[in-house]
């Protein structure tokens, strides 16, 4: 974590919908680095922002909230942020309080509660320009007054005004060290938060702020007490009669603090907003129609299908430029290194393969998250998870588990990515888990190899089409029970309540847009990317070594009539077959063998671990068709038809029987052979013991279900 | 007294009772939904659940589930025009 040495700190708080990313984005100009608070999934997002006056602060962007109650790992980021309990993070000088200044009764609640942290604050009444246009009147000078003389100053971040004002706020909050005024406890409240800070300083042996006394007293999950130390025995009794006290005031102590802020906060507000003539907001109008029974719906799919169907059209163009480039320079390369074949295909397909590997896959991120950023902005996002909800929430997910998973269609990688805006952590890692059970575009290439050479020659087209939907389907038929299971029994968290804030439609600033896809793009390839290529690397080294000059004697001997080109593809079959990649397929095909699998295919099973489209290119070595080959490569299918067991049981029988054929498909919908999701999975997760567990859950079912399938399928026919 | 999930799109109610100790209702407080407080129903979902409801200018999503406990009064003097803040 780095902050500018004995420079000073100010964290950006505020409700979500509040402007709060767009206003952080005008203060620091996008001089800004993103990393991750320790031990959670929660980024850190900071930069330098000028005051105006040629003073620089580190200005950081805490996560969107509406309560300090710590419900969520955000929240528990705020508070600890907020109380410096952040490891390698300064307590900061100064917190800059985003308000939505159409609703500043609700926002101002969680300014209350920050007030009680004692730090000197900046009340920044964000969205002037809607609330002018509603005819809303706000005395800034009176409500800051009542706040006890923070500064409080108007801005509309979208169209860039007030910036400097709020520049200039900052400076005079952080010169001043003005906190804000407190809501006033009655006795009894006060009494018991006394009681509570008393003997948990003396349990734990640590000073309790007033904050972390409230927390300990009103919260009913015990994140506060955990992080302090403060165990179950010790603040069980001491808690129980400080409650009895709240209660014994006329509130309930699990509603004592809402309310005693709100009643603080309508004082204070009193003769502060005036309503004059304005125009109501369009929104209600707007969800007229998009949250309509039946017209919603309809425009929701039709939103829906025309941005993940234009993922996956614009994407491709630069996907195949990418491509284009990787075989460009392979090709350009690859010549130069004729002389040392070892570094030659090190260089070409190791490390250039590497690096194409992951940058294949930005487009699909950019785009995908361009559109994200435009659905969340715009406010679509939220009222699309409120008309998907019903169909989610009886497994353990909620609405906004649609988007990430509809994505997973096209590719897992961006998809895992844009659950981050699931707030709920369970529903979350369970969006996570299932998505890589979506059939992504990897997946397409085998289907396509398999229906065309098999199913369609066979059965005809009409059974070739049926066959690629029900492909389709497979994954998403494993996936609904593995989120049940997994949010039912698996994990242990309760459940967020869906309470969901449907917020005004507004334009998307492009300018956020773009920088916060790019930011998404930058964190994967520096983060996943590097896993990405690893794997790459290690997956050339299995396949190529060891390569034995007197193979190449071998084959040429016996092939003294064939074409330089056949014994080159025999070469390759060759190399592969002695390489440990080869020798390790040989050798696990007993396992294999239930699914009717030879050594061939179970070689280009387990090179496809990295990426499962590299099966078809795999399986063309091993075919000695040559590496070159495509899915729709009639040499291919043609080696493929007429393969035949050459030993065992099954001698003479064609491998790729209906059964076999059916079982690999299958194999490949549930397998986990993706590096890069699995990379993925355990940076979003933050660690490898959920990308592990995926490994071995869908490999395992993998296996069980092609083995189901080729059991069944081979007694039929 | 109804449950807020019985009642009409477009229905006014007055926040009769909450249970604070329920995880869906302190967030509901937070927002600012305290007993007192005027709220209406605005739609449900297309598919029935979850429910939106509209109070202190703001819009909000809730579960069926989650508002069978919050019971509202729909025959207190409840306003006709829109519940503004503060």
């Amino acid at each position: 974590m780095s902050t500018p040495e004995a420079g000073l700190l100010v964290a950006l708080v505020g409700n979500p919908n509040t402007g709060k990313s767009t206003l952080f984005n005008a203060l620091t100009g996008l001089r800004q680095r993103v990393g991750n608070y320790p031990g959670v999934t929660v980024a850190r997002k900071s930069g330098t922002c000028d005051l105006g006056d040629g003073q620089k602060v580190e200005l950081v962007d805490l996560p969107g909230l509406y309560s300090l109650a710590a419900a969520s790992p955000d929240e528990q980021v705020v508070i600890d942020a907020l109380s410096g309990n952040i490891a390698g993070d300064r307590r900061p000088d100064a917190v800059v309080l985003v308000v939505d200044a159409t609703n500043l009764l609700r926002n101002l609640f969680l300014a209350s509660q920050v007030a009680e942290l004692g730090r000197p604050v900046v009340i920044v009444l964000n969205q002037a320009d809607v609330a002018k246009e509603q005819g809303l009147r706000i005395d800034t000078e009176l409500l800051s007054r009542r706040l006890g003389g923070v500064p409080v100053v108007l801005s509309s971040a979208w169209k860039g005004e007030g910036i400097l004002d709020v520049r200039r706020a900052i400076a005079s909050a952080v010169a001043k060290q003005t906190p804000m005024k407190r809501v006033v406890w009655l006795t009894n409240i006060a009494a018991a938060l006394a009681d509570v800070a008393v003997a948990a300083a003396a349990d734990t042996g640590k000073p309790i702020s007033d904050a972390d006394a409230q927390r300990l007293l009103f919260d009913t999950n015990p994140t506060t007490a955990d992080r302090l130390g403060w165990t179950i025995t010790q603040r069980d009794k001491t808690l129980r009669s400080a409650r009895d006290r709240v209660r014994n005031s006329g509130y309930n102590p699990m509603a004592a603090e809402p309310l005693v802020h709100y009643a603080h906060l309508r004082v204070i507000l009193e003769g502060v907003v005036t309503e004059g003539a304005g125009k109501a907001g369009r929104s209600a109008a707007v969800d007229r129609l998009l949250l309509h029974r039946f017209l919603g719906p309809v425009l929701f799919l039709g939103i829906m299908l025309g941005f993940f169907g234009s993922v996956f059209w614009l994407a491709k163009f630069p996907m195949e430029w990418i491509q284009f480039g990787v075989d460009w320079t392979k090709a350009i390369v690859a010549p130069q290194l004729d002389a040392y074949p070892m570094l030659q295909s090190l260089l070409a397909d190791g490390i250039i393969g590497g690096v194409g590997a992951f940058l294949v896959f930005l487009p699909q991120i950019l785009i995908l998250f361009l559109f994200i950023g435009i659905l969340e902005d715009s406010g679509y996002m939220a009222r699309a998870a409120f008309i998907m909800d019903r169909l989610f929430s009886w497994c353990g997910l909620n609405g906004k588990s649609f988007v990430p998973l509809l994505s997973g269609f096209a590719c897992a990688i961006p998809s895992l990515l844009s659950t981050r805006t699931i707030e709920d952590p369970k529903a979350r890692l369970a969006t996570a888990f299932v998505v890589p059970f979506m059939s992504c575009s990897a997946r397409f290439p085998v289907y396509a190899l398999m229906c065309a050479a098999f199913i369609g020659p066979l059965y005809g087209p009409g059974w070739q089409s049926i066959v690629m939907i029900g492909m389709h389907c497979v994954g998403l038929l494993f996936a609904v029970p593995t989120a049940f299971v997994l949010t039912r029994l698996v994990l242990k968290v309760k459940p967020q309540p869906f309470v969901l804030e449907l917020p005004r439609y507004q334009m998307p600033k492009p300018r956020d847009v773009v920088w916060r896809m790019w930011q998404n793009a930058a964190e994967f390839v520096s983060k996943a990317g590097t896993v990405i290529f690893a794997i790459t690397i290690i997956v050339w080294a299995l396949s190529y070594f060891p390569r034995d000059a007197s193979v190449a004697e071998r084959i040429k001997a016996a092939n003294p009539a064939a074409s330089e080109e056949v014994v080159k593809a025999k070469l390759q079959a060759a190399y592969v077959e002695q390489s440990y990649m080869g020798r390790f397929g040989k050798a696990v095909q007993p396992i294999f063998d239930p699914l009717g699998f030879d050594w061939k295919i179970t070689v280009g099973v387990l090179a496809s671990f990295p990426a499962r489209e590299v099966i078809v290119s795999t399986l063309g070595v091993t075919y000695s068709v040559g590496e070159d080959a495509e899915a729709d490569s009639q040499h291919l299918r043609k080696a493929m038809q007429d393969a035949k067991w050459s030993e065992g049981p099954r001698a003479g029988t064609p491998i790729f029987s209906l059964a076999a054929v059916l079982a690999l498909m299958v194999f490949f919908a549930l397998c986990s052979q993706c590096g890069p999701t699995i990379a993925t999975l355990a940076q979003e997760t933050g660690g490898w013991k959920w990308a592990a567990g995926s490994f071995v859950y869908m490999t395992a079912l993998a296996w069980l279900a092609g083995t189901a399938v080729y059991q069944v399928v081979i007694r039929l026919t | 007294m109804t449950p807020l999930s019985q009642l009409l799109p477009g229905q006014f109610g007055k926040l009769a009772s909450l249970n604070p100790e329920r995880g869906v209702d302190q967030r509901l407080m937070a927002l600012g939904l305290l007993p007192g407080m005027v709220l209406k129903l605005i739609r449900r979902a297309p598919l029935g659940d979850p429910l939106a409801i509209e109070f202190g200018g703001q819009v909000v999503s809730l579960r069926l589930a989650e508002a069978e406990n919050l019971i509202v009064d729909v025959s207190a003097d409840c306003p006709i025009q829109r519940p503004r803040q503060p």
